[in-house]
Formats: structure tokens, C-alpha cells, sequence
């Protein structure tokens, strides 16, 4: 049963940060709240303040220029899913939008509000941080921009100070020749992720050698990490299966997953092992073609 | 403290007072009657509370009544005109995509939401299109047979 709250619903984004300003930690955000109306209904989270954002039409944007994709924080994720311009130039965000959840939930929920969730095994976040995204954060204050990996601080927990909203998701452009892929294990596909890898590549003109790589592991730890170990064994090197397997054993090493009902930890490292290889096969393939 | 909530259901306005932690569903279900839209898991795992909100399919348990202030929402009861039922539910009826009815009214929704946005969609799409709603008593070959039948046009709806 949810606990009863004061729901307050600003009009503008000037006004939901006064709010926040004003109720710091007795209040909660809601944006779409397809993942926190069930923290509330368990009773793991009962705020004395709601602030609904869902209404600011002003964050709900998907811009595209040179520098690549801003995304407002209020975009819903079926939004993101359906963009052609999307679909042309950051396919994998599509992809991944696709097997979030289920057509409902992508219709109401906000990739912002997933993001400030922080559920280690949400699906946003690992091609977020595959993708070398930056989050621009909003306060009365002024605003902060932050790489995404730094965003979550644990299970649930971000470095979002009271009185500070996400307003922004940037994603730089691709560079040349370069390749990002993302899956998730689950058993049900509308579930979270078992264990999920994001993987972006970019091969030099010519040689084929890995100039940058970055490999992000979802549900692998109590936040969506970085596999750096498992990338430097790729980087600056002609990429070989041999190279691939190897790098799959490291980042199951970086891993620190958790035994859970969905898997014990040595299975999530398993999984590591295997979807790093095999992602970042496909983002090779996708960053050739 | 209630507040107002202006929503129009099934080309029907209302205006209702709600708290704010009231859901959707708990709206249309306990204020305003309409059963047909079901409470099941309440937690968005099994859909049977799909209703359609302004043209978009959504889980009514999981989201905040007054959040769909203003909004337009169709529920199973506005599917039907009359006593004419919607090509859909004539389609259910036929294929016995009803076994013990409860996921039934979400899944005629989502199939609706599904066809508006894509009236040919393939097999696939339709098993994409009802992933979201649980059927446990695993009719899904038959309610992806009825959906098929209503996109191969053998359905029409009577003007």
C-alpha cells in the first residue's frame, strides 16, 4: 500500500528546482514512475513530497546535431526506440530501448528517471556508458556535467545532491569506423538484465587495429561499471578471437556481481565472460561495415 | 488532501477527486466502475491493466491517477459499439483467446494500441506488441491467431 504524499506539480523547470530546493530530503522526483510507484508500493521508499515532472514538456527533446545526440531527461523511452534519427546514427540505443521493459512501461517511463533509478541492472545505462555519454545536472545553483559511469554510487543510490535534478544526456558523435553493440541475459525478455555488456569500438582507417574501446557491464556490480582491464587488453592491438576470449576472462575477474534468485555470482561471471567476447565481436562487425 | 481529476474515458468526461496516491486503474475500477480493466500483479509485470491513454498503450496500475489529468483514455468497455463488438473481440471469441478471461481485456488493449500503430504487423511485431501482458493460462498461439486474423482483414468493422 502506497503511503499517502503531497504531490506537488511544477510547471516550470525553475520551479521544480525551487521545490527541491525548498523540500530537499522529504521529497522525491517522479517522472514517469514506472520504477519508483513500486518501490513506494512496497514501502521501500514513502516520501512526504512528490514533485511531478512528468509534465515538463521542456525536458522531453531529442536533439541531433555535429556533436552528436542530447536527450532531454523527460524523453520516454518508446520515444528514443521510434527516432529515425536515432535508428540511422546510434542504432544501439534502439536496440536496447526495444528490450526494455515492455511496450507499456516505454511509453510512460522516462530514460531520466531510469537512469536516477539506478538499478544496476537497467538497461540504459551500460550503452550510455559504452557510448562515452555525459549527464548534465540542474540545480538553483548552477548546472554540473558529469561523465555517466560516475552518475550511480551503489545499488539505488546516484551523486545526485538534494536540490539537483538530471536534465540532459549527451552522446557524442561517433567517431569514423566505429562500432557499439549492447545485449542483456534475462529469461523473461521484459525483465531486467541477469547480466548485460555495452561495447563501442573504433578501429583505425586501414590496419583494422582497436584505437578506443570501451566495454560497460550491467548487473555485474552495485552500479553499471567499466571493464578497463578487459578493455586494455584490446586496445592499440589488431583484434583476434584469441584477444576476444581474453578479454572476456579479465572482465569477469573486474566483475563483482552478486548471487541472487536470477543467478549466483559465478554464473553472472560466466556470463561476462561470454556476452563481452560476443558483444564486442558485433560492435568489430558493425564498426567494419 | 483530494484534488480534482478531469479525465475522459471511453468519449465519456469525468471529474473526480482523487488523493494523490491514487492509481489509474484504481480510478476507473473504484470510482469509476469500470471493471473490465484488471488489477492484477500491480507492479507492471503482467498488463492486465493495459488501457489506452492518449493513443498509447500503458500500465494503468502504474501510473499516478493524476497524472492523466486532461487525458484521453480507452478502456476494454470502450472497445465495443453498442452491442457490436470490436473486430478484435469477435476475433478473440473465435479463436478462443479466452481461457480464463483475466489477461483478456489487457490484451485486447495492447493488440488495439498495436494495430493503430502498425495495422500490418507481422508475426513477430504481434508477439512484440503483447510481451508486455502475461496470459497464465498460456493461450498465446490462440490470441496471436486472433490477432491475425483481424490484420488479414477477415474482421471488418461494420460502419
Amino acid at each position: 500500500m502506497i503511503k499517502d504524499f503531497e504531490r506537488l506539480a511544477p510547471k516550470t523547470l525553475k520551479e521544480a528546482l525551487t521545490l527541491l530546493e525548498e523540500y530537499k530530503d522529504d521529497c522525491k522526483v517522479i517522472a514517469g514512475g514506472q520504477s519508483l510507484l513500486i518501490l513506494m508500493r512496497q514501502g521501500l521508499v514513502a516520501p512526504k513530497y512528490l514533485v511531478d515532472i512528468k509534465g515538463l514538456s521542456e525536458l522531453a527533446y531529442i536533439k541531433d546535431d555535429k556533436e552528436g545526440l542530447k536527450l532531454g531527461a523527460l524523453t520516454t523511452h518508446r520515444a528514443i526506440e521510434k527516432s529515425p534519427v536515432i535508428k540511422k546514427k546510434f542504432s544501439v540505443l534502439a536496440e536496447m530501448e526495444q528490450r526494455l521493459a515492455s511496450i507499456q512501461t516505454r511509453n510512460w517511463g522516462t530514460i531520466g528517471g531510469n537512469i536516477c533509478h539506478a538499478d544496476p541492472a537497467g538497461d540504459p545505462i551500460p550503452v550510455l556508458i559504452a557510448l562515452n555519454a555525459t549527464l548534465t545536472v540542474t540545480g538553483l545553483k548552477g548546472e554540473r556535467n558529469l561523465p555517466v559511469e560516475d552518475f550511480s554510487r551503489d545499488y539505488f543510490e546516484t551523486v545526485l545532491e538534494p536540490g539537483e535534478l538530471l536534465t540532459e544526456i549527451q552522446i557524442p558523435a561517433l567517431p569514423p569506423r566505429t562500432g557499439a553493440a549492447y545485449t542483456k541475459f534475462n529469461v523473461i525478455e521484459s525483465d531486467l538484465a541477469t547480466t548485460s555488456v555495452g561495447v563501442s569500438v573504433t578501429l583505425g582507417a586501414g590496419d583494422g587495429v582497436c584505437q578506443d574501446i570501451r566495454i560497460a557491464l550491467g548487473a555485474s556490480a552495485p552500479t553499471p561499471m567499466r571493464a578497463k582491464k578487459a578493455e586494455a587488453v584490446l586496445k592499440g592491438k589488431k583484434i583476434t578471437d584469441a584477444l576476444l576470449k581474453e578479454a572476456g576472462e579479465v572482465a569477469s575477474t573486474e566483475a563483482e556481481p552478486i548471487s541472487d534468485i536470477y543467478a549466483s555470482d559465478e554464473y553472472r561471471r560466466e556470463l561476462v565472460k561470454v556476452l563481452v567476447a560476443r558483444v564486442a565481436r558485433e560492435a568489430i562487425a558493425r564498426a567494419k561495415a | 488532501m483530494k484534488q480534482e481529476l478531469k479525465l475522459t474515458v471511453n468519449g465519456q468526461p469525468y471529474e473526480v477527486y482523487v488523493k494523490p496516491k491514487t492509481l489509474l486503474v484504481q480510478v476507473l475500477r473504484d470510482h469509476l466502475g469500470l471493471t473490465g480493466t484488471k488489477r492484477g500483479c500491480s507492479d507492471s509485470s503482467c498488463g492486465a491493466c493495459t488501457v489506452m491513454l492518449n493513443g498509447m498503450a500503458v500500465k494503468s496500475c502504474s501510473i499516478l491517477a493524476l497524472q492523466a489529468d486532461g487525458a484521453d483514455i480507452v478502456t476494454v468497455e470502450g472497445l465495443a459499439r453498442g452491442t457490436e463488438l470490436h473486430p478484435l473481440q469477435k476475433a478473440f471469441l473465435d479463436h478462443g483467446a479466452y481461457q480464463c478471461g483475466f489477461c483478456t481485456s489487457g490484451m485486447l488493449m495492447a493488440s488495439r494500441s498495436l494495430l493503430e500503430e502498425n495495422p500490418k504487423p507481422t508475426k513477430e511485431q504481434i508477439k512484440e506488441g503483447i510481451d508486455g501482458n502475461i496470459c497464465r493460462c498460456t493461450g498465446y498461439n490462440s490470441i496471436i491467431r486472433a490477432v491475425t486474423a483481424v490484420v488479414k482483414g477477415e474482421y471488418k468493422e461494420e460502419k
